[in-house]
């Protein structure tokens, strides 16, 4: 989240689109009540009347798989009426703020001028040859002065500036289209846009709630830059009740990707080495980004320092300057290859991956084409794996239709306690790492995670000492010193990073250096976990994220700087210098979150919350004072973003499987995605029904915690498939009845659920009918059914290789 | 004392159902989920709502109701649960006293003097109650929600003694614990006069906001509920009698049938007395001669 949950309560409007806090994020619910109980409104977007609708104060259902088209239709309605309504907006904030005024290379052409593809592209349309899906980027840039500075017209009135790109772009997305698109009434589409547009008033907050129904596409990272886009327009970033909020569906998910656990990023969301960078500075010129601006910050300037402090983390004493700090240690990717999970199932496969350690996920239940992910664990040699509970992954050879005797998979349970089994740290979706304890002791054998990962290092480093093997000094010189059994404190104090020489701890990422003089083990929690002396009245004292003091914060919007400690710095609303005008003052005075004081300090400072890159504003000292939005090269927020795989702003392409061509141009799907089974692809003759996935309330993930509850599995006993009325009827299936769920994949069997809350779209003069189906299901545990992963494709988004689990083609039938 | 009280806020439920489980859970309702091969004993039957019906060991369950006007759909959420009447037409019927007010106003009862006659469950007016008969001890017992107020359970009433000794501490928070697990907080318990206000409130701010059908339910019904409802249509809509009585059957059994026993039970007394003084009076007679 750029903001945290409880500051949901401050916004004017919320809108929960691709997620579904009533259900999969009860707690949270009470923020939304509250920021209705101030007059807040709520919009729920959704292709079926869930929970969250049923307290919205809008709802617009719209097909599984066309969020760039329905927030491109958004788009173009806050571009038309900034024109014919510029008092109802922000434009300094616009202007100053984003890249809406920077001039691109004229030679760049936006999709609508080519048929639904960006200037680049190596292939045809619908190009099928995966050599040639990919972009070059040479007219994704930048019009450059003399000087390497970006040109800019503050007017926005050249036509190669990005506000003007942007109108080019998004002028097809008429609300017409987009019902013909989407399936969304005109009406209920005008009025989505009308209230959220509504925040884009200079004082005013709208906040986008999302959270797997926005990621799980083909087009997955389009959405949320789509999304970034709209609430640029709107001056919604960076602002009390503003911000893009992920909403994390499990406890440390967000901890999770904050250290590296995807294949594409290290610790501190720093770039995965390959096997290019044969040297720390080869790596750090690939990924150290650049700027010639003076008033950008260019924050990440800074890799050098991090990367540093993370290779002294890592290898202690063995990294130093003569051997480059140890970077040849490091394991790196093969260029051009993906590491994926669809990718790492792929190579089970083929018989490439041998052995597999699932630590604490049920890939046979969670997986996308989850009968293709257990076929791929009974080729592996071993697998190990780590949970609570018995589960299908562990027990796949236990599988419907799995002989056994022909299963030579070697299986390792490793039993693994609970959350309240184990001291450590949990980072919510807030980006609060919050300290907890021990509360009980685990049953029987089962230990918690860092103590097996403790075991298992300490005896790789002993084997690797004694018998050598293939880049052994990564494992042989890795500094790990936890103790046998291990303190977690001590790994919580490695990351938050220390002093080398003297051993103390580093106060925030701002003190770490590039010459080896300072170790952190992730850069973005650095100040986490401080000297004793510096924070003595926290409960663990020095352990900032142990604290639990709720004094409200200086200007009482509901920050409570003392609990807990969020990344980065303690700052709880990121990119918060664009919440205040040129002269430091804020644009909401009932909801400031910080404001310039020129009586602080000599030359004055900010009150409020922890300032994004403390500098001047820019009005006061334009010298000084640094662009708002320090995490870009060019320190202002992008409408125009170079780095995505698949362009620089967001073009509808139609899901992997879909029912209907695609209305907005001749290219069908994502131009870039990797096909990894074309001989799996569902047609809409034999498969004309959107399929989507979805958990509910009462079960949690693969299900293997709440499978085993007999409060849950009573109240949700079944796997269901819900569809409308008028399909129900077309298909003779009556409510409670046994059927049939098949896609190109596999098939389930599931129970139906017949609603009113489910209807067919109307789309194009055509009626196209989606049914929802659970995933929680497997073969073990005290409640079993079908997963509805059997249905899913191996297909992943082209920028994160994310599954589209959200939208694909099935058919139904009455099961007989 | 005064009387306390639950105020559910339909507007606010997400039917989450965290009342639901945590009501079986504190309750001790969870051991008896029966259980089938592998599974528990409830299907899908085509509905979130699930068990299908309040039971022994279901004192509170939500119902979900899908309603459809002007095209426009909506689903309604409701807590079905003792709505502790002042005028409790299950204590009106009950034979023995087994079933009560307690001095904080909710009705209670006494498991060990229940004979399970089910006279209560026909006369509730919310159909709360439930009791079955055991096939095999043919002992029959009474269950619903005692606002957690159960000897041994007592949250409310509980002194710090007791929950220093019970390895469940809640945090010393006197509510009931589907109060306490309420994650939108459509659920509030309190002194009833406060939560009455509390609730008006509400009403007043729903309807300012355009929803004119808006009311509290339970202020006045049945001389008062214990369990107040903010709702944002008709009672009717989210399935609640709109004019709860208590059956005239109940009336008279406790006002004239009940009082009326005791008067020909006395007056049986009174008449084998008579016939004792009289027959002895007799004998001394017979004596005499």
């Amino acid at each position: 989240m750029t903001n945290h949950w409880g500051d949901i309560a401050n916004s004017d409007v919320v809108m929960a689109l691709g997620g579904n806090p009533a259900e999969n994020h009860p707690a949270a619910f009470n923020f939304i009540t509250q920021a209705k109980d101030r007059g807040a409104k709520l919009i729920s977007v959704d292709p079926r009347f869930t929970r969250t609708s049923a307290k919205a104060d809008l709802y617009a259902p719209i097909r599984s798989g066309t969020d760039v088209a329905f927030v491109g239709g958004m788009i173009k309605y806050v571009l038309d009426d900034i024109e014919a309504n510029p008092a109802n907006y922000n434009l300094i904030y616009i202007t100053e703020y984003t890249n809406a005024a920077y001039l691109v290379n004229p030679g760049f052409k936006v999709a609508a001028e080519l048929e639904g593809l960006f200037s680049g592209y190596a292939g045809a349309l619908n190009e099928t040859d995966g050599a040639k899906k990919k972009y070059d980027k040479a007219t994704w840039a930048y019009q450059l002065d003399d000087k390497g500075v970006p040109k800019k017209d503050k007017t926005l009135k050249d036509p190669n500036c990005v506000f003007q790109v942007l109108k080019k772009q998004y002028a097809r997305y008429t609300p017409e289209k987009i019902t013909a698109i989407c399936g969304t009434p005109v009406a209920a589409f005008l009025e989505v846009c009308q209230t959220f547009a509504s925040t884009g008033r200079t004082g005013k907050a709208g906040v986008i709630l999302y959270a797997m129904g926005t990621t799980q596409h083909t087009n997955g990272s389009e959405n949320i830059r789509a999304y970034s886009i709209l609430q640029l327009l709107l001056g919604n970033m960076g602002v009390s009740g503003g911000g893009i909020d992920a909403m994390r569906g499990e406890s440390n998910v967000q901890g999770s990707t904050d250290f590296g656990l995807l294949f594409d990023s290290i610790p501190g969301y720093l770039g995965m080495f390959t096997d290019a960078d044969v040297s720390r500075q080869k790596y750090l010129d690939r990924v150290t980004p650049k700027n010639s601006d003076p008033t950008s910050a260019n924050w990440l300037s800074n890799y050098p320092k991090y990367i540093t402090s993370l290779l002294k983390a890592w290898y202690g004493d063995a990294a130093n300057k003569d051997n480059d700090f140890g970077f040849h240690n490091l394991p790196k990717l093969e260029t051009g290859k993906n590491y994926s999970w669809i990718s790492l199932f792929e190579a089970m496969q083929t018989g490439n991956i041998k052995g597999l350690l699932a630590w604490g996920q049920n890939p046979a239940v969670g997986g996308p084409n989850s009968n293709g992910e257990r076929q791929a664990l009974a080729k592996l040699d071993w697998l190990v794996a780590s949970d609570l509970w018995m589960t299908e992954t562990m027990e796949f050879w236990k599988a419907p239709g799995v002989d056994s005797s022909k299963v030579n998979t070697e299986v390792f349970v490793l039993p693994a306690r609970g959350s309240f089994e184990k001291e450590g740290s949990v980072t919510n979706s807030s980006r609060w790492m919050q300290w907890r304890y021990k509360a009980a002791d685990g049953p029987g054998e089962a230990e918690d995670d860092l103590w097996m990962i403790n075991k298992l290092m300490l005896k790789l480093k002993e084997l690797y000492a004694s018998e050598g093997g293939p880049n052994a000094g990564a494992i042989v010189n890795m500094n790990w010193n936890y103790g046998d059994p291990p303190d977690v404190r001590q790994v919580a104090k490695e990351i938050n990073g220390y002093d080398t020489t003297t051993g103390k701890q580093i106060d925030g990422f701002a003190n770490l250096k590039d010459d080896g003089t300072t170790a952190c083990g992730e850069w973005v929690y650095c100040g986490s976990y401080v000297e004793p002396d510096k924070e003595p009245d926290a409960p663990v004292p020095g352990n900032r994220a142990s604290r639990r003091d709720l004094t409200p914060d200086q200007f009482n919007i509901g920050l409570y700087p003392k609990w807990a400690w969020s990344w980065p710095v303690n700052r709880r609303i990121i990119y918060n210098r664009a919440a205040v005008d040129l002269n430091g003052e804020p644009w909401d005075k009932e909801h400031p979150v910080i404001k310039w004081n020129p009586t602080k300090g000599e030359t004055g400072g900010w009150d409020g919350d922890i300032v994004d890159g403390n500098y001047p504003p820019l009005a006061i000292d334009p010298v000084k004072s640094r662009y708002p939005f320090i995490m870009t090269a060019e320190g202002v927020a992008r409408l125009f973003a170079q780095g995505m795989a698949d362009g620089p702003m967001p073009e509808f392409y139609e899901p992997w499987e879909s029912p209907v061509p695609n209305q907005m141009s001749g290219q069908q799907s994502n131009p870039i995605c990797k096909v990894w089974r074309p001989a799996e692809h569902g047609e809409a003759d034999k498969f004309p029904i959107v399929g989507t996935t979805y958990r509910v309330c009462e079960h949690w993930q693969a299900g293997q915690m709440t499978r085993n509850m007999p409060w849950l599995v009573e109240m949700q006993p079944e796997p269901f498939v819900e569809m409308s009325e008028e399909l129900a009827q077309e298909k003779g299936i009556d409510n409670g009845d046994s059927v049939i769920v098949a896609s190109a994949r596999g098939q389930v069997t599931m129970k139906a659920v017949v609603t009113k809350r489910f209807k067919p779209f109307k789309m194009n003069g055509r009626t196209v009918h989606e049914v929802g189906v659970l995933w929680h299901w497997g073969y073990t545990g005290l409640s079993t059914g079908d997963s509805g992963n059997i249905l899913t494709p191996h297909i992943g988004d082209a920028n994160t290789m994310i599954p589209e689990y959200k939208a694909f083609l099935v058919n139904i039938s009455k099961k007989v | 004392m005064a009387d306390k009280a639950i105020l559910y806020d339909a507007t606010r439920c997400t039917a989450c159902r965290g009342c639901q489980a945590a009501c079986k859970q504190w309750n001790g309702n969870d051991e008896v989920i029966p259980t089938v091969a592998n599974s528990v004993g409830t299907i899908n039957r085509g509905s979130y709502e699930n068990p299908p019906d309040l039971s022994p060991q279901t004192w509170l369950k939500m119902r979900f109701t899908e309603v459809e006007s002007d095209g426009k759909v909506g689903w309604l959420f409701t807590r079905q649960a003792c709505m502790h009447c002042t005028d409790a037409a299950c204590v009106r019927v009950c034979p023995n006293g087994t079933l009560y007010h307690n001095a904080l106003g909710f009705v209670a009862y006494n498991k060990d003097t229940c004979t399970g006659c089910g006279y209560c469950v026909d006369a509730c007016p919310f159909s709360v109650p439930r009791s079955t008969r055991n096939i095999l001890t043919g002992v029959a017992k009474m269950d619903k929600c005692t606002a957690c107020t159960t000897q041994g359970l007592n949250r409310i009433e509980a002194t710090d003694a007791e929950i220093d000794a019970t390895s469940l501490s809640w945090a010393g928070e006197r509510v009931p614990a589907c109060v306490k697990t309420c994650p939108p907080k459509a659920l509030m318990y309190g002194e009833r006069a406060d939560l009455v206000a509390v609730g008006k409130q509400r009403v007043q701010a729903l309807q300012a906001k355009g929803k004119a059908q808006a009311n509290l339910y339970g202020e006045t019904e049945l001389g008062g509920l214990h369990v107040i409802y903010v709702l944002d249509d008709s009672p009717a809509v989210y399935g609640l009698p709109v004019s709860p009585q208590v059956p005239p059957a109940a009336i008279a059994w406790k006002d004239v049938i009940q009082p009326l026993g005791w008067f020909v039970g006395g007056l049986t007394i009174l008449g084998l007395g008579m016939n004792w003084l009289v027959a002895r009076a007799n004998a001394k007679k017979e004596a005499v001669k």
